[in-house]
This record gives C-alpha cells, sequence and structure tokens, in this order.
C-alpha cells in the first residue's frame, strides 16, 4: 500500500490503453471525439454510404477503445484510489496479491474490449452471426472466470489466453495478413513510411 | 458563451484592400452562415462571393500565398481555416473525412465535411481547458480538506477573517439555513435559496446590460477590474495559505507576499492588458478554479445542486429568448462592431494587436474589458452563453500598419460556463464517499454536452448557451452512478468481478 503499488498497479492497468490512444489517437480531433461519444456508430453508418471500410475500421477501433477504457477505470480506481491510503492487504485471508491480479485482469479487459470491437463491428457490417455470437459468449467467458477469483492462476493464464485468440482475429478481421506483419516487423513498409514522412 | 465571430472588427479599408487582392470573399448568401456574416461586416465594399468550393479549388495553389494571404487578416476566417486544414491534413486518412459528412444517399457535401473537421478541432481546443480546469479543481478538493468542510468548522489561526467573509456574502444570496429536522423543508430552503441567487443574477446581468447599451464603459471597466483584483489576489492568497497548510510547508510572509504579488501582477497584465496567449489561458483557467472553489465550499449542498438546474434554464432564456438580456447583448455588440467582453471569455486563438488607427476609444475599452469574477454575475451575464469565435489571426507586419484589429482563429467559451461545470464535476468529487466513479462519469457526461453544444453550434450558427446541455448530462449521470451504479461497482470491485 505504497506509492509503488500505486504507480505500479495503474501504469500496468492503464499503460497500454494510455499509449494506443497517445499514438494512435490523440493527434486526430475526430477521433477523439468518437471516443467520448462512442456510441455514434449506428449514426454515423447511415450517412456514409460511401466509403464504409476504412473508415467502420477506424470507428470500432475507437470504439471498442472507449468502452475498454471506460470499462478498465470504471473497474479500478476505486481500488487504485485506496491502494494510496494505509492498511494492510489480505488481512482477513485474503491473497496479498489483490492489486496485482485486479491491475492485469483491468488491462486484459481493456484490450479484449478493443478487440471485440472490431470483430464485433466486422460482424455487424458483414453479417456475419457468428462472429457476433462467439463475441458475446467470449465476453461472458471471461466474466464467468472472474467468478473463481482466489484462483488467480487459472483465471488470469485463460483469460490471457482468450485475448491473444481474439487479438489474432481482429488482427485478420481489420485486413492485416502475414505478408504485411512481416514487413511491418522489418520496417519494410513503404505505404506506413511514406504515411509518416507526409504526416511531418 | 460560444460564438460565432467573425469580423466584428474589420474596417472598411482594410476590407476592400484584401478584395483587391481577390482573397476576400464570404460563403454565399445563401448559406444561413453567410447571412449572418454579411450583416456584421463593416466594410462599404462589395463582398466577392464565393463559395467554399471556389475557395477550395484556389487552395491547390501554393502554401506560401495562402500563408500570405492569411497574415493580411483574411476577413473570412472560415476560408482560411479550411485552406490551412486543407494543407496540414491532405495526407491524413481520407476516410476520415468521410465518416461524418453529407446527407445519406447524396454526394459528400464538401461544406459540411469541412465544418466538421473544422469543428472538430476547436472541439478539442476546448476540451483541453475545461479538462484542466477540472483536474485543477477535484485535485484541490480531494487534497485540501479547507475546501469540504462545512463553515462550521473553519480552521484556526490567521486565516479565519478572510476565510469568513466569503462565508458571509454568499451567505448573504443563500440565507435559508439546510441544517433543518425534515427533507421538505430542506428543499423548500434550497429552492428558495437558489430563487434568491437567480434573481440576483438575473439583476445583475440586467444591470450589466444597461450600461452596456448606454455606454457606460469606464463603469463596467472599472467594476470587473476591482473584481478581477479581489480573484487573483485575495482568492489566490487563501488558496495558497490552505494548500501550505495541508502539506505543512511553512512560507515566511515575505516569500508569500512576493509571490501572491507578482502572480496577481502579471495576471491581471496578461487579462486586461496583453499577453503571451498561453499566460492569459493559463490564468483564465485558474481563476475559474478559484471560483469554482469558493463555490464549492459556500454554497449548501442541495442548494449547490438546484441553482445548477436553475442555471442552465437561465442560460437556455438568456441566450435563445428574443428579449433575452444576453442576446441583447450580443445583439448590441454585433451593432456596434464591437468583440464581446473578450478578456471574459476564453479563448483558444492567437491574438494581436498591432495598431488601433481606427478604432474609436470606447471599443478599444470594449476589447480589453477584463474579467469579472464578482460572485455570480457577470461572468453569468458573459459566461453562459457559448459561440466558438471564429477569427483569422492577424497580421503582425502589415505594410499599411493601419487598423490590424486582431482575427483570432480559434474557440471561445465563457468563463462562466467553465466554472459551473468545474462546480459541478468538485461537487461530485466532494460529496457522499469520495467515489472516483461518479467524478469520472460526470467529466465523461460534461464533455460530451460540450461537443453535442459544438455541434448544434455548427448546424445553427448563433449564439448558443453551452450549459443546458451538460450541466443536464452532468446532473443525470451524477445521481444515477452516485446512486445506481456505485453500490454495484463496488461489489464487484470488492470481490475482484469483472463484467
Amino acid at each position: 500500500m505504497t506509492a509503488a503499488v500505486f504507480f505500479g498497479c495503474a501504469f500496468i492497468a492503464f499503460g497500454p490503453a494510455l499509449a494506443l490512444y497517445i499514438f494512435t489517437i490523440a493527434t486526430e480531433p475526430l477521433r477523439v471525439i468518437f471516443l467520448i461519444i462512442g456510441k455514434a456508430s449506428e449514426g454515423l453508418k447511415s450517412i456514409n454510404p460511401d466509403e464504409t471500410a476504412p473508415s467502420m475500421r477506424l470507428l470500432a477501433y475507437v470504439s471498442g477503445l472507449g468502452f475498454g477504457i471506460m470499462s478498465g477505470v470504471f473497474a479500478f480506481v476505486n481500488t487504485l484510489s485506496d491502494s494510496l491510503g494505509p492498511g494492510t492487504v489480505g488481512i482477513h485471508g485474503d491473497s496479498p496479491q489483490f492489486f496485482l491480479n485486479s491491475a492485469f485482469m483491468t488491462l486484459v479487459i481493456i484490450l479484449l474490449h478493443v478487440f471485440w470491437g472490431i470483430i464485433f463491428f466486422d460482424g455487424c457490417e458483414k453479417k456475419k452471426w457468428s462472429a457476433l455470437l462467439v463475441v458475446l459468449l467470449t465476453h461472458l467467458l471471461v466474466s464467468a472466470l472472474t467468478f473463481i477469483s482466489p484462483h488467480y492462476g487459472i483465471n488470469l493464464v485463460s483469460t490471457y489466453i482468450i485475448m491473444v485468440l481474439m487479438g489474432i482475429w481482429a488482427f485478420f478481421v481489420a485486413g492485416g495478413s502475414c505478408r504485411s506483419l512481416k514487413f511491418c516487423l522489418l520496417c519494410q513498409d513503404k505505404d506506413f513510411l511514406l504515411f509518416n514522412q507526409r504526416s511531418r | 458563451m460560444i460564438f460565432p465571430s467573425r469580423d466584428f472588427k474589420v474596417l472598411s479599408g482594410f476590407s476592400s484592400d484584401l478584395e483587391a487582392r481577390g482573397v476576400l470573399c464570404s460563403p454565399e448568401p445563401g448559406t444561413p452562415q453567410g447571412r449572418a456574416m454579411l450583416t456584421f461586416m463593416a466594410s462599404d465594399s462589395e463582398e466577392e462571393v464565393c463559395d467554399e468550393r471556389t475557395s477550395l479549388m484556389s487552395a491547390e495553389s501554393p502554401p506560401p500565398r495562402c500563408c500570405q494571404e492569411a497574415r493580411q487578416g483574411l476577413e473570412d476566417g472560415e476560408n482560411a481555416a479550411q485552406w490551412r486544414s486543407q494543407d496540414s491534413e491532405e495526407d491524413l486518412d481520407d476516410a476520415d473525412r468521410y465518416v461524418c459528412s453529407g446527407v445519406p444517399g447524396q454526394p459528400l457535401g464538401l461544406e459540411e465535411e469541412l465544418t466538421l473537421k473544422y469543428g472538430a478541432k476547436h472541439v478539442i481546443m476546448l476540451f483541453v481547458p475545461v479538462t484542466l480546469c477540472m483536474i485543477v479543481v477535484v485535485a484541490t478538493i480531494k487534497s485540501v480538506r479547507f475546501y469540504t468542510e462545512k463553515n462550521g468548522q473553519l480552521p484556526y489561526g490567521a486565516g479565519r477573517e478572510q476565510s469568513l467573509q466569503p462565508a458571509i456574502s454568499l451567505s448573504i444570496y443563500t440565507p435559508f439555513t439546510e441544517d433543518t429536522p425534515s427533507v421538505g423543508q430542506r428543499l423548500l430552503n434550497s429552492v428558495l435559496n437558489t430563487l434568491i441567487m437567480i434573481s440576483v443574477i438575473v439583476a445583475m446581468t440586467i444591470f450589466l446590460v444597461v450600461l452596456y447599451k448606454y455606454r457606460c464603459y469606464k463603469f463596467i471597466h472599472g467594476w470587473l477590474i476591482m473584481s478581477s483584483l479581489m480573484l487573483l489576489f485575495l482568492f489566490t492568497y487563501i488558496y495558497l495559505g490552505e494548500v501550505l497548510k495541508t502539506y505543512n510547508v511553512a512560507m515566511d510572509y515575505p516569500t508569500l507576499f512576493l509571490t501572491v504579488w507578482n502572480f496577481g501582477a502579471v495576471g491581471m497584465v496578461c487579462i486586461h492588458w496583453k499577453g503571451p496567449l498561453v499566460l492569459q489561458q493559463a490564468y483564465l483557467i485558474m481563476i475559474s478554479a478559484l471560483m469554482a472553489l469558493v463555490f464549492i465550499k459556500y454554497l449548501p449542498e442541495w442548494s449547490a445542486w438546484v441553482i445548477l438546474g436553475a442555471i442552465s434554464v437561465y442560460d437556455l432564456v438568456a441566450v435563445l429568448c428574443p428579449k433575452g438580456p444576453l442576446r441583447m447583448l450580443v445583439e448590441t455588440a454585433q451593432e456596434r462592431n464591437e468583440p464581446i467582453f473578450p478578456a471574459l471569455i476564453y479563448s483558444s486563438a492567437m491574438v494581436w494587436t498591432v495598431g488601433m488607427a481606427k478604432l474609436d476609444p470606447s471599443s478599444q475599452g470594449a476589447l480589453q474589458l477584463p474579467y469579472d469574477p464578482e460572485m455570480e454575475d457577470s461572468y453569468d451575464s458573459f459566461g453562459e452563453p457559448s459561440y466558438p469565435e471564429v477569427f483569422e489571426p492577424p497580421l503582425p507586419g502589415s505594410p499599411e500598419g493601419e487598423l490590424e484589429e486582431e482575427e483570432e482563429r480559434g474557440v471561445k467559451l465563457g468563463l462562466g460556463d467553465f466554472i459551473f461545470y468545474s462546480v459541478l464535476v468538485g461537487k461530485a468529487a466532494a460529496t457522499g464517499s469520495g467515489d472516483w466513479n461518479t467524478t469520472l462519469a460526470c467529466f465523461v457526461a460534461i464533455l460530451i454536452g460540450l461537443c453535442l453544444t459544438l455541434l448544434l453550434l455548427a448546424v445553427f450558427k448563433k449564439a448558443l448557451p453551452a450549459l443546458p446541455i451538460s450541466i443536464t448530462f452532468g446532473l443525470i449521470f451524477y445521481f444515477s452512478t452516485d446512486n445506481l451504479v456505485r453500490p454495484f461497482m463496488d461489489t464487484l470491485a470488492s470481490h475482484q468481478l469483472y463484467i
């Protein structure tokens, strides 16, 4: 219950989300607005008949991130503020790793929301009802897994596995492919480099 | 108050000069925006009519020309803004501009698209200061106990006299106590307090509008200077004292005097005269936060919530009704081609004044009217309605050295709006169990309201009140989160259940 715990857990839980926000959203005002207004998706879809694919993906990503951040924040911020105050963790027999576990769980929930958002929007657009069903079921599964909360091992590991699977699925849904991944990692992606060049 | 300012101050010679360069153009008279703009222009020259489309075509010309023209003080802010945004944003994701423009089934409306994109930038330019003000207020509330203590528990020591003064003056406005045995009585008292407060505000606003109408600029000027003196010196001294007490830091009187003196003097200069824009913005945010803290401390609990609700209704009425005082103020200012007390309004733009050759001294005074922090009256009158002002950046080195009124480009929001937003979020942070979920929910609600207000503004293009939508959302979110969501989330978090 020290400042170290506070900052450590805060960055574990919200670091990646903050990084995603800073690098992909903060520079573009329209996306920030999407983040705040989140549910404008249907309305925006209706006024956008021509160019749908890229913008919908962007909207899906931003919505997912928005929902994820709100959900993570609401779940974790009170716990975080309690961690600054005096106290002993686990004095009544609970696990002493309460804060760490909550932080990791929050992180995985945020990332899962991002991936679910992308998959869900895509499923809605292409009318792939199976995708919607899988998203719903995995969400329920992840929540149900948290019911066995004292057994952190099973809880966290399986949730992270689900997150990785969802991440891979979202990557392919969003238009990525093994080839583009290879280009990206080897810094051979010309479009990306040119894009960065121009924006400077 | 958010307003679309354009060319209140451009002089005739200037505009004809611009026109000669083929730069001056206004949106087509058919558009509501064009109609509104045309009435404001002081120029006697014929406005060259060109709509956004043609201006966009000419924007393909090399950037230096655009920049130069812009620097020469374009009259039509929006075109310049679009040019600049065109230049800087070509490489952005094209998809973005397609997302929210146009009408279903019709081809992409360039005008709407650009309005939206331009509007989005302004929305962000307002999010940042509003967020900063709220952060300052919430941080102070959470750490400095003074601002959540009720009047009965004043701290001991030298601070007592100063702390008593605002309490006494504010209790004049809210004389009915809330320490009553029954709920009904308490509710009645808070409603009565609200009625008194609102009538004071209305009276002050009408007084101010009357003064403005009869051109008593010196009186207004003096009044505002007195108020900002009090805010910048007295309230800062109290605030600093409380913060030092909280963190148990000792500071001797000479250092304190030096600090407060410098802070206050630079603040007066920045707000009432000239100064770097960022510094002026920072000072306006700080005084809004100080004022909000005073409100949070000295208004009784239930009265504060009822007052927030009543103020938004008043704002709506005052700005939109034809005989509303604020609307009359705005219209009078427009008729006289004067800016509306710029110092009372947060502006996120660049402001230069190069020379004041042709402006009459009275409008000069109006241009630099300082912020009036005096309790509830003035900023409510100026603070309430909001328009995003869209000016042009002026030209620092103009060859003529004439007018050069600055035209700022950016958005303006009245300080009263900042104050009441911060009061709402601060009260959400102060009351109850100190729950962060409630505070965050109110914060998001206010930002959503602000976004929607700016959207409406882009649609209607006239003065709009900034308070009603945000405060309504804020109140709804506060009460529902505090009573419904908080117990639920508390249980979930304590058992580490995630939904």
